[in-house]
């Protein structure tokens, strides 16, 4: 299972503005690296990035080669109901890794 | 596989200070003047490091608390059955290393404490000095200790591999001829190539580089600096790094750990 860091609040108001940080341990190969051998190590990247509140597309971003390892993600939303912050990256394979943390709105 | 010099800018400015750097004052770093590396970055750099949900170094540490747990070896046992809580057990533990062990007669810095730790107590097989698992661990530990003051061991047994570690130090070398001291002793306030020299400070180790995209070693930093002055860099594990860790723990002397840093 992939190692992911999520900074989330346990709690908000309803109608605040919240905060979210996501980062993954990811090596985002990108496919232009020579191996020892001078043979090219095969592109290997997260490329998708989507955050679903309440099972609704909050946020999603398409992640290209050119992106750091480890990539980190943060961008805000505004708190509306008690529910489940779910995070998923797609590999090139398709492999999905998936997240989650749960919210109190009051 | 001998690494590849360092980017060409930095040769291309080191080339353009000759005169500078040919001054060879080798004047230790006095205690006033210390400052970590972190002291010379950017904001958003000390920002990434003062922020645990977006320091990556922090997911090394994640793994190292999984990998404390886990049973290994012929012993089957984990680091937890013989240690307990790295919090407490493990507080205060790196600010003292590269420590003496006795049954090796020499002193080992903490990766290689670790790696005697699987091979003795666990009879399981050493881990690669650069491996992820190890860097974990050893993250992990370091971490246990952050914020408390570099405390480096007095065992009197140190003292001659700690003085041959500032020999080291101050040994000119690589094709460029140049000693660390020359950089970081007597130019740590200066810039190379548009990067601050610093003064090498061993504080905040393994540490994450935006370079390296990854968490390493204060050994591979060293030898990033060896290949930077063309220098071939020692083994991984040879004894030079020790000594050289040695010396510059008792150099950095009260600086507070920053386990997992950040640094470009
Ligand atoms: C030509 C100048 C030069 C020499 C010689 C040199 N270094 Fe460096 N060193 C640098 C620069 C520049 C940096 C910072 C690089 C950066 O951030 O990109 C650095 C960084 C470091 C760091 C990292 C400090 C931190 O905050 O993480 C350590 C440790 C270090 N050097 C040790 C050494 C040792 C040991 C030697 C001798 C084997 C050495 N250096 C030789 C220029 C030098
Ligand atoms: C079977 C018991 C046992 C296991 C398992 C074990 N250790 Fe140890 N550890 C010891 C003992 C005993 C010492 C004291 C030094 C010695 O005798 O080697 C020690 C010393 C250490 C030290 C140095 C402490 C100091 O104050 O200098 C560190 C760090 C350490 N162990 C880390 C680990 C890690 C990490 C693991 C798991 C990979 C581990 N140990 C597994 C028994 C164990």
């Amino acid at each position: 299972m992939a190692r992911t860091l999520i900074h989330a609040p346990k709690a908000a108001r309803a109608g605040e503005i919240i905060e979210i940080r996501a980062m993954i341990a990811h090596p985002m190969e990108t496919g232009q690296r020579m191996g020892v051998n001078g043979t090219m190590i095969p592109r290997a990247i997260i490329n998708r990035f989507v955050c679903t509140y309440g099972g609704e597309v909050v946020f999603s971003a398409d992640l290209h080669p050119a992106v750091s390892a480890n990539p980190f993600l943060s961008f805000c939303v505004v708190a509306t109901q008690s529910g489940v912050l779910a995070f998923a990256w797609t590999e090139d394979t398709g492999e999905v890794h998936v997240a989650t943390t749960d919210i109190t709105v009051t | 596989m001998r690494p590849r010099p360092r980017a060409p800018a930095v040769i291309a400015a080191l080339l353009s200070i000759p005169a500078l750097l040919a001054v060879s004052g080798a004047v230790a770093l006095e205690q006033g003047d210390r400052r970590s590396g972190i002291a010379f970055a950017s904001p958003q750099t000390q920002a990434m490091q003062a922020d645990d949900t977006a320091n990556p170094g922090m997911l090394w540490v994640m793994d190292g608390a999984q990998l404390w747990r886990r049973p290994d070896g012929a012993a089957g046992k984990a680091c937890q059955e013989c240690h307990g809580d790295a919090a407490q057990s493990m507080k205060g533990v790196a600010p003292r290393y590269p420590d003496f062990d006795a049954g090796l007669g020499r002193p080992v810095d903490l990766s290689g404490r670790i790696n005697l730790c699987r091979v003795r107590h666990q009879r399981a097989a050493p881990l690669a000095h650069e491996g992820s698992e190890m860097l974990a661990l050893t993250a992990f530990v370091a971490f246990q200790s952050r914020g408390l003051p570099m405390a480096p061991a007095a065992d009197a047994r140190l003292a001659p591999f700690r003085a041959e570690g500032r020999r080291l130090f101050e040994q000119r070398m690589g094709q460029l001829d140049l000693s660390c001291a020359n950089c970081h002793d007597d130019h740590w306030s200066a810039r190379l190539g548009g990067s601050p020299v610093t003064q090498a400070q061993p504080n905040a180790y393994p540490l994450y580089r935006l370079e390296w995209q990854a968490l390493g070693s204060l050994q591979r930093r060293m030898r990033n600096c060896m290949a930077g002055v063309r220098a071939e860099p020692f083994a991984y594990d040879a004894a030079d790094y020790i000594d050289l860790e040695l010396y510059l723990a008792a150099r950095a002397a009260g600086l507070p750990m920053e386990t997992p840093g950040v640094r470009p």
